[in-house]
């Protein structure tokens, strides 16, 4: 078996997410090639060579591979990939813009979001947002997977793979980049944090989600919001966690005035901790809290940042 | 210009998930369904184009069953001018849809086609991608603002951290993500005229191209449940708790 991973990172040092997939690949077994492609991203190289169970790094180094652009980067894959049995990818926004389409080029099925590896042909992935967990069997020479971050624990370091540099250049010329804001918050991403807090329509308003802020600065905490608060236009739904949002699993989720929706539990049950803080005892969302406080959330919140 | 609609026909969002007994799949029987919430989108979005002038005409296409129509008409309320349903009894993957969606594409030769980026039923976030692939288009996925001109097409995407712009060549293929736009009801009226549009039904099976998967489902089963913990009195015991018994803070 011949695995290949394309690694997630930013041209200057490498993502986690890639450390995971590694993880995900031992699963598997067999030689495990990293591909580095990107642009002034040797440092990136050196680190992906790093990674325990790597056999060899690849690394194409061109202008048309900085930004990730899916055509080109598919276009580099589709040729290489022709001799692997396996092709990762981490399910994040990059992952999930290029793989598809190269196994589309290569005529052969992508399975999604994969959360555990029951073999070399066999894995396990959650539909339904979550609601449903499918175990699925795939019969095609190549297969292209795209593996959910969050299920597995980062690889270890401490190796040293050769690096082998690619000089065939891929653009498809059918792409431009334009430009590119990440966020500047001082909070991690909603996706990527270890605590998580969000708020529903008790909240009331838009203005009240600012008493969020101090405990997710305690905490270390990304701010999300239900569906429900979305919808009343208190916050923006880049902020809404649930099945048409973001899916989260973090260690610890706090939901404040949340009543627990269907939609929302989609989002956040696979968290490791609930907290809820709801005035409605009755509120669903106690059904799968861990620890669950029945108050007002208006005395509660800022006990909890004075006490944190 | 044309623009091209796929839409899918799934679960509503607001339903209970149950598995079968049998682990064959989900239950969808007595089940209500609707336009995938991302697919709703994708609509709104092309009636947004054909309203500011940027499109002329609006086709939507799904695949599936007769009920699927259901879903086309609600498109065609939405604004959509004429609909195309392929018929099949088969469950398709991502790959036999996007080379369904493939040959239509030849056929109706559209400037734009707008996708929603996911159903929420596979979860699969491939078909655009795939369909992408398979015309040899450039791809905007994750869409939360989408500008055309000068035959080009700017397409702000959601990616982890932030948002980046492309600028593709048309025709090209659009994702929708949750940001693009908020989707209108479909007023009484237009319901009512929606049932006269053109809604052409065609075979699957007369595209010529494989309907067949490599992949097999073994099993679906429901999640591991999760037990419901313990009411706390008080923030003071609540922190302790998180502090000395989870140990999460």
């Amino acid at each position: 078996m011949a695995i290949l991973i394309i690694a997630e990172h930013n041209n200057q040092s490498l993502k986690s997410e890639t450390l995971k997939v590694v993880q995900a690949a031992t699963a598997i077994g067999g030689d495990i090639t990293v591909l580095v492609a990107g642009f002034n991203s040797a440092a990136t190289a050196t680190e992906a060579a790093a990674i325990a169970g790597v056999t060899r790094v690849l690394h194409a180094d061109n202008a048309a591979y900085e930004h990730q652009l899916a055509e080109n980067i598919a276009a580099l894959v589709t040729e290489l990939g022709k001799d692997y049995s396996h092709i990762l990818a981490a399910a994040t926004t990059t992952g999930k813009n290029f793989l598809p389409r190269v196994a589309a080029m290569l005529d052969v099925a992508q399975i999604s979001d994969v959360i555990a590896i029951e073999s070399a042909d066999t894995f396990v992935r959650p539909i339904y947002a979550g609601n449903a967990i499918a175990t699925v069997k795939s019969a095609d020479a190549i297969k292209v997977l795209t593996v959910r971050p969050a299920a597995f624990r980062e690889a270890q370091t401490g190796n040293n793979a050769p690096v082998e540099a690619l000089t065939a250049v891929h653009d498809a010329g059918i792409s431009r980049f334009v430009t590119q804001e990440l966020t500047k918050s001082e909070r991690p991403e909603l996706t990527a944090a270890r605590v998580v807090i969000s708020g529903g329509r008790g909240m009331q308003n838009g203005e009240n989600f600012a008493l969020l802020n101090g405990i997710a600065d305690k905490l270390g905490a990304a701010i999300g919001a239900s569906r429900a608060a979305v919808d009343a236009g208190f916050v923006p739904n880049d902020m809404q966690v649930g099945q048409t949002g973001k899916i989260v699993a973090p260690e610890l989720y706090i939901a404040v005035g949340i009543s627990g929706a269907i939609q929302h539990l989609a989002g956040m049950k696979d968290s490791k901790v609930i907290v809820a803080i709801n005035k409605d005892a009755e509120a669903p969302i106690f059904q799968i809290a861990d620890y669950g406080l029945v108050a007002d959330l208006f005395t509660v919140l800022p006990e909890l940042e004075q006490q944190l | 210009m044309k623009i091209l609609v796929p839409v899918k026909r799934v679960i509503d969002y607001n339903v209970k998930v149950r598995v079968k007994a049998d682990q064959s799949g989900v239950d969808l029987a007595n089940v209500k369904m609707a336009l995938n919430p991302f697919c709703e989108i994708a609509v709104e979005e092309a009636v947004r184009l054909k309203e500011a002038g940027s499109a002329t005409e609006i086709v939507v296409v799904s695949i599936g069953t007769t009920a699927v129509q259901e879903q086309l008409r609600t498109a065609l309320a939405l604004g959509a001018d004429r609909a195309l349903h392929i018929e099949t009894d088969q469950n398709l993957d991502s790959l036999q849809v996007a080379k369904l969606l493939a040959k239509v594409v030849a056929e109706e030769q559209p400037g734009l086609v707008i996708l929603g980026k996911q159903a929420i039923d596979s979860d699969n976030n491939q078909t655009g991608q795939m369909l992408a692939a398979l015309t040899g288009m450039g791809q905007g996925t994750f869409a939360s603002k989408v500008q055309l001109a000068d035959g080009k097409v700017q397409v702000t995407r959601e990616i982890d951290g932030g948002l980046q712009t492309v600028e593709l060549p048309l025709p090209a293929i659009v994702s929708t993500d949750l940001r693009l736009n908020e989707p209108r009801y479909a007023s009484l009226p237009n319901i009512m005229k929606a049932k006269k549009k053109p809604l052409d039904v065609k075979a699957a099976d007369s595209f010529g191209v494989s309907l067949s998967s490599n992949v097999t489902v073994l099993k679906v089963v429901p999640p591991a449940t999760r037990q419901g913990g313990i009411k706390v009195e008080s923030v003071a015991e609540l922190v302790d708790k998180l502090k000395h018994e989870a140990k999460v803070i």
